[in-house]
């Protein structure tokens, strides 16, 4: 029965199906938004302290969960969790004071009050408290200090600090000139720029859901699919050669796993048309991945303008990807700022799905000058 | 009974604060007054960061969470705890190490190094938590855009600094999470030997892109993870990224109170 339960699980954090699920999971939530409740949040949480408290038992789990620099991952789990539910609560008590001609929350307690005592002491309250809790902590637990740094005796797996964990797991997907440069500047660049193209004017100064949806649920699917749960699955799921290990699995540093990628080119030249692939120059190469670099040229700039339309120029079934009154409503420089960064974001999600479907590796492979998308 | 045991406490505290000494350091009255709360607040250059009269939604730990506070105070218990580390610790390849297990063995009450670590993790997650609280109530947008764009900056700088940090025990862990994150620099396009077009910045027959002069060179000082690494992340740990966000922290509370104060509904 517990093996059984083992099996699941490990079979359920594999890459996709997690993935999947909590994708899923997230969706459904902003869709049915009663499960923001304080008792679904209280079932919620003892059902994942009791399976984090029991999973303790298991040598391989309590093994990678009770390393003291992975400590911080279960915090992130749980707060993470804790503070994404009590900000969609609040917004969606709000929305309801809204809805019954109510004001929201924030409105209603518009009158000033002095700053000493009511902020002061909340404030000594939250310092006095965290110095307690930094103070248990670090008796409790000692800083972690490994073998001297030895150049010449690399460690299997190879990690780098746990925040850096989602870049990269990237890597798997991407290759290290997007997973590890132009992702991050683009994350940067991209939160930079938020302000800027989010022209919605409600929503400024209270939590709410209904007033802001398609801000939210986008952000809040980067900030916590793409960035927070790839940086725990980083930690706690990758093992030995960045092979995924179930949380109830040995760390095996022999597994082998089987790498049968296939490019774009080789899809279109070897699979379909029965040649090989064009050799020999720059044109050979260009002919070689012509068909990734139109399907990369026309999702980054095709589809943004192809979005713009009205929904009418689409064909039913298609109608959803018309973001007319986007356009309209931000105007062309905001849209296409705000429509690329965005479908930038998404590129990490496909090309999982590419990868795991069809073992795609590369759309695009110029090895020759490390240019592969 | 109690009293024969408070009434003297209580006149001794009159007595101190009405003492010469005590009046020259706070120059108010008690805080029970509006006026004296009003000064309290006022005539102290730490309480001023603070306005005197704020709405009340905007100060409930409801709404901000105190999140950006908790950090603030994260950065104090590090930028302190560090003073006491630099006291012990030499960023060299030769005693980096020994100097960390001196730490934990040999000083006593020897947990700096431990307050140090755990501060910095809880700093990052609590720095995440700020973000998610000021975009969850909105107060990204106007008059709040370029604060928020000063607040992306700070991020990044807790990672970096975290990042530099990393690095100084000079362990296993350290060397070799630093020269996983430090590879991607090599991928660079244009700037890294792996990176894009790298290739085709030429001078003739001469490649200008290489391993002794590539982005990832820059960031170690070296062709790998070497001393002149721990040297260049424990300047810029100790000295280059802490200047930075402090300084950008104060044009960041600057700005919340100029912004018109935490955000609330119009
Ligand atoms: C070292 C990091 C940071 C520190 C010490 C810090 C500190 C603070 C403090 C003390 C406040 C007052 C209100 C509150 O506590 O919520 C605040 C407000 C604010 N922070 Fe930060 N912050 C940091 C990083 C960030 C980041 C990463 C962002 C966003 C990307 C950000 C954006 C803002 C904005 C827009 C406000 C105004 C919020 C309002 O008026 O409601 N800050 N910050």
């Amino acid at each position: 029965m517990i093996d059984l339960f083992k099996d699941l699980v490990n079979w359920a954090s594999g890459p996709t199906v997690l993935f999947t699920i909590a994708t899923l999971g997230l969706l459904a939530a902003f869709r049915f938004t009663q499960v923001w409740s304080k008792t679904s949040a209280k079932v919620f949480f003892v059902v994942l302290a009791v399976f984090y408290t029991a999973s303790m038992w298991d040598p391989d789990f309590f093994l990678i969960v009770a390393k003291p620099d992975n400590i911080p991952i279960t915090g992130v789990i749980f707060l993470v969790f804790f503070f994404t539910w009590y900000a969609m609560h609040q917004g969606i008590q709000n929305d309801r004071r809204s809805a019954g001609e109510q004001e929201v929350l924030e409105k209603q307690e518009s009158e000033k009050v002095w700053v000493w005592p009511d902020l002061v002491y909340t404030e000594m309250l939250a310092m006095v408290i965290l110095s307690i809790v930094l103070l248990v902590w670090s008796i409790l637990l000692a800083a972690p200090l490994e073998q001297p740094a030895n150049p010449a005796d690399s460690p299997n797996p190879s990690k780098a600090p746990w925040y850096f964990l989602g870049l990269q797991e990237m890597l798997v997907y991407f290759d290290p000139w997007l997973a590890g440069v132009v992702f991050p500047t683009l994350i940067i660049v991209g939160l930079m720029a938020i302000p800027y193209i989010d022209t919605n004017p409600k929503g400024n100064g209270y939590f709410t859901f209904k007033e802001r949806k398609a801000e939210i649920v986008i952000f809040l699917f980067g900030f916590l699919i793409l960035w927070c749960l790839l940086v725990v699955s980083g930690t706690f799921l990758r093992g030995p050669n960045w092979n995924f290990f179930g949380p109830y699995e040995y760390w095996d540093v022999h597994r082998v796993e089987p790498l049968l990628n296939v490019n774009v080119s080789d899809f279109f030249w070897v699979k379909l048309l029965g040649r090989p692939l064009p050799t020999g120059g720059f044109f050979a190469a260009l002919m070689r991945e012509w068909l990734g670099i139109l399907m990369v040229g026309a999702y980054l700039f095709v589809l943004p303008v192809v979005m713009s339309w009205p929904r009418d120029r689409f064909p039913t079934g298609l109608k959803w990807l018309s973001c007319h009154h986007y356009f309209e409503k931000m105007g062309a420089t905001r849209y296409y700022v705000g429509v690329s960064l965005f479908l930038m974001m998404m590129s990490l999600p496909i090309k999982m799905y590419l990868r795991w479907a069809f073992n795609l590796k590369y759309i695009v492979a110029f090895p020759e000058i490390f240019f592969n998308i | 009974m109690l009293n024969r045991i408070l009434a003297p406490l209580s006149a001794a505290w009159k007595e101190a604060t009405d003492s010469q000494v005590w009046t020259s350091i706070f120059r108010h009255g008690k805080p029970v007054s509006n006026r004296n709360r009003a000064l309290v607040m006022m005539s102290n250059v730490f309480l001023h960061l603070h306005p005197v009269k704020s709405r009340k939604a905007g100060i409930k730990l409801r709404y901000t969470w105190c999140m950006g506070g908790i950090t603030f105070f994260l950065f104090l218990v590090l930028t302190f705890t560090g003073l006491l580390l630099m006291f012990y610790y030499r960023p060299t390849v030769e005693y980096a190490y020994a100097d960390i297990v001196d730490l934990q063995e040999h000083v006593p009450l020897g947990i700096m190094r431990e307050l140090h670590r755990w501060g910095a993790h809880a700093m990052v997650i609590t720095v995440w938590l700020h973000m998610l609280r000021v975009f969850m109530t909105g107060s990204y947008k106007p008059p709040r855009e370029f604060n928020w764009g000063i607040g992306v900056v700070l991020l990044v700088l807790t990672l970096l600094l975290s990042f530099t940090g990393y690095l100084l025990p000079w362990d296993q862990l350290a060397i070799w999470a630093i020269a996983v994150g430090s590879n991607m620099a090599r991928a660079t396009p244009l700037l890294g030997t792996e990176g894009p077009l790298s290739a085709s910045l030429t001078l003739g027959d001469i490649s200008l892109i290489n391993a002794g002069n590539d982005a990832r060179f820059a960031l170690l000082g070296a062709r790998s993870v070497g001393q002149p690494t721990l040297l260049r992340f424990y300047v810029l740990h100790c000295v280059g990224l802490p200047l930075a966000a402090a300084f950008l922290m104060a044009v960041h509370f600057w700005r919340v109170r100029k912004d018109g104060g935490i955000s609330g509904p119009m």
